[in-house]
């Protein structure tokens, strides 16, 4: 059972119905049992970062969410807020990836928007996943490049457009609406 | 680098397409969900689905679709015609869309763009203008094209991106349906007075139209008949755009 955590920032019926093309059975859950049984934890991501992770800290989800030990997916925002920081309504986010998240500088369209490549993503996700591969993005802000940026991409600046800690991924594309290759990504996360 | 979008436009009328296509190895060239299928395959980048119909009695079949669209289709899609308000957008939203596109009602009541971006975040909201050429001004027409409005369009887009809209669907009315060509003019103004994406829709025709629009900088197409009626196939578009030096996905 995979476990989506509902954390009221927006839709998540698209993550839900990518894991049901692929076969995979999941829950909306922000109920900490639920989550801990389940064998893969994603957390989903539109929204805004300020009142994402208060929500979190509501359901006493923040410390918890550190301490899981099974593969661990954030998706967009739901990376964002894995990172140290958020410049977006100036957050402190969960601290897993050493990155911090910013704003686009204005020098061309913000948000990124479209489909943009990726080079050379390694580790848990890159099975199969030829470099320069184009994902789906939809974001105004980056997590700088670190230590555990596993793929870039390039906008306006090279930011990360993956991470990866241990058990903890993240993606900032949206892999379950990238096409073939975002399912690619998703089935590796799942048969980790 | 971010690359080029191709976005084909789906009619949908009482929860089927309307105008036919000619997807070789479709069985049904109504169903809408076997179209998006054949679009997606062929590699296009989005889709847009249009109700024209959006009276209420059709709502319920128009959420229905959105939901199998949403399970079939892998890449994102946007759905419009007679979303009213914060609830219709919701339900859309819920039911499987990545994008609600909202038109009239918004130039109506601009509040609107400000409820849906405030509660799904602005990458949903896409404003949809339709433009036309009236004494050389760029006018705001409502209602499909049948109302002209006292906006001017570059005002009224700004206003909309102030309000949280997460891109702008131009269309212009001088150009559509013409396939002359997509408006390079008030498309580019449009997309040099505002920081979201701008979509480019009306006049395309011809391979050089896509190729002529995305090199003003544009990052966005739409087109429905051309694709529909399978006169540029998405896959020959796509070589054709490579072969010009202009970044598309493969």
């Amino acid at each position: 059972m995979i476990a989506i955590i509902d954390y009221n920032a927006g839709n998540i019926s698209s993550v839900q119905n990518a894991l049901n093309r692929l076969g995979y059975e999941s829950i909306v859950t922000c109920n900490k049992e639920e989550i801990l049984k389940s064998d893969r934890v994603i957390l989903p991501g539109v929204g805004e970062a300020g009142t994402a992770m208060n929500y979190l800290i509501e359901f006493e989800l923040d410390g918890f969410i550190k301490g899981l030990k099974q593969p661990f997916l954030g998706i967009c925002l739901g990376m964002q807020l894995m990172c140290n920081s958020s410049e977006e309504g100036d957050t402190k986010c969960l601290g897993i990836f050493n990155s911090k998240v910013k704003r686009f500088p204005p020098k061309e369209k913000v948000p990124h928007m479209g489909w943009n490549n990726i080079n050379a993503l390694k580790g848990g996700l890159a099975n199969e996943i030829e470099t320069n591969s184009d994902v789906y993005f939809v974001h105004s802000y980056y997590a700088e490049l670190c230590n555990e940026t596993s793929s870039q991409c390039d906008y306006i600046l090279p930011f990360s457009a993956s991470l990866e800690k241990d058990n903890f991924y993240g993606t900032q594309f949206h892999p379950e609406k990238s096409a073939d290759i975002g399912e690619q990504i998703l089935k590796n996360f799942l048969e980790l | 680098m971010l690359k080029k979008r191709i976005i084909p436009c789906l009619d949908i009328k009482n929860g089927r397409t309307v105008k036919g296509v000619n997807f070789i190895d479709i069985q049904d060239a109504g169903d809408p969900i076997e179209l998006a299928k054949g679009y997606v395959k062929q590699g296009a980048d989005e889709l847009v689905f249009l109700d024209i119909t959006a009276t209420i009695e059709n709502r319920s079949t128009l959420i229905d679709l959105v939901q199998k669209i949403g399970r079939k289709i892998n890449i994102p899609f946007t759905v419009g015609g007679g979303i009213n308000s914060l609830k219709d957008a919701s339900k859309l939203i819920t039911a499987g869309a990545d994008k609600v596109s909202v038109n009239s009602s918004a130039v109506k009541n601009p509040q609107l763009i400000k409820d849906i971006a405030s509660k799904f975040g602005s990458q949903c909201v896409v404003v949809a203008v339709d433009t036309k050429l009236i004494d050389d001004e760029w006018m705001v027409f409502t209602k499909g094209g049948r109302i002209k409005t006292e906006r001017r369009t570059l005002d009224w887009i700004k206003q909309a991106e102030a309000l949280g809209a997460g891109e702008i669907l131009l269309t212009s009315m001088n150009h559509d349906g013409t396939k002359s060509g997509f408006a390079i003019d008030i498309t580019q103004q449009a997309n040099n007075s505002v920081d979201i994406p701008i979509i480019a829709s009306g006049g395309a025709g011809t391979k050089e139209h896509f190729s002529e629009l995305f090199q003003t900088g544009i990052s966005a197409g739409l087109a429905a008949s051309i694709f529909h009626y399978g006169e540029i196939p998405i896959p020959e578009l796509k070589e054709y755009l490579a072969k010009q030096n202009i970044l598309i996905r493969k």
